[in-house]
């Protein structure tokens, strides 16, 4: 496998999930990850953008930009940047599982997903940005659910 | 997205396919407001054809479940795929809901 680098920049807005999942799929496709895997990078993807969508840019526009980088060894990063509100998605609490309809609060669950999901997620701040890494180990990694 | 809706007795089986996302969450949950608008309160969600859904998709399926809860109703699952069935397990969705295989295991419970 090559190294392979491509990114997108869209504006930071609802409209723009469509597109965004499109271009990750278009290239996560290429790199042999099983159907379910492949969802479960899209849904961590989704979840990402939409919390920047929804929160980065309170009142005003913005743009994220979405980077996928494949390395030889087969280790997909996919780099989420925005330059919004400092928030760091890995301080957030996760929610309680365990609870009822009743108790259950609406929100929270997915960062979960992407804590759940992701090999290894990374944080950190440059050049007055967030910079959100969502790491793969390769294709052949076994990942037991829940 | 597409939603299908069917009576069977008095529970209101509606079948929905493709994907529920943030885009499309919003419709989701305004038709299943509807259909509580208009007295429903027995729900049976299938998902054999649907291939995705996000938190915004629980999202308005908690809010969904919180107002029938109210109106004495409930809502409940079957035949959850792939990507869905994780979701749902991950999520803890899958031991607050009760789900069935199939349609017919469900409706058997009426």
């Amino acid at each position: 496998m090559d190294d392979n680098l491509q990114r997108i920049v869209v504006p930071a807005q609802l409209k723009s999930l469509q597109k965004s999942i499109a271009f990750v799929s278009s290239f996560t496709r290429k790199l042999g990850f099983d159907s379910r895997r492949l969802s479960e990078i899209e849904l961590c993807v989704e979840e990402v953008l939409v919390n920047i969508f929804n929160y980065a840019y309170p009142g005003e526009p913005g743009e994220v930009e979405i980077s996928c980088h494949s390395a030889p060894e087969g280790t997909l990063t996919i780099r989420i940047v925005d330059s919004g509100i400092p928030f760091n998605v890995l301080s957030s609490d996760d929610p309680d599982i365990s609870l009822s309809i009743d108790e259950r609060h609406i929100g929270g669950l997915g960062i979960y997903f992407v804590k759940q999901l992701m090999d290894r997620v990374e944080y950190h701040r440059e050049n007055n940005k967030n910079v959100l890494s969502l790491i793969n180990n390769g294709t052949a990694t076994n990942r037991p659910v829940g | 997205m597409e939603i299908n809706k069917k009576k069977e007795k008095d529970v209101l089986v509606i079948s929905v396919s493709g994907r529920i996302d943030a885009v499309t969450a919003p419709d989701f949950e305004k038709n299943l407001s509807e259909s509580i608008g208009a007295g429903e309160k027995t729900f049976l969600i299938k998902m054999n054809q649907l291939e995705y859904i996000s938190s915004a998709g629980l999202r308005s399926i908690l809010a969904i479940a919180k107002v029938l809860k109210t109106k004495e109703g409930k809502m409940i699952f079957s035949g959850l795929q792939g990507p869905v069935k994780d979701v749902f397990k991950i999520s803890g969705f899958g031991s607050i809901f009760t789900i069935y295989d199939t349609e017919e295991d469900a409706l058997k419970q009426f």
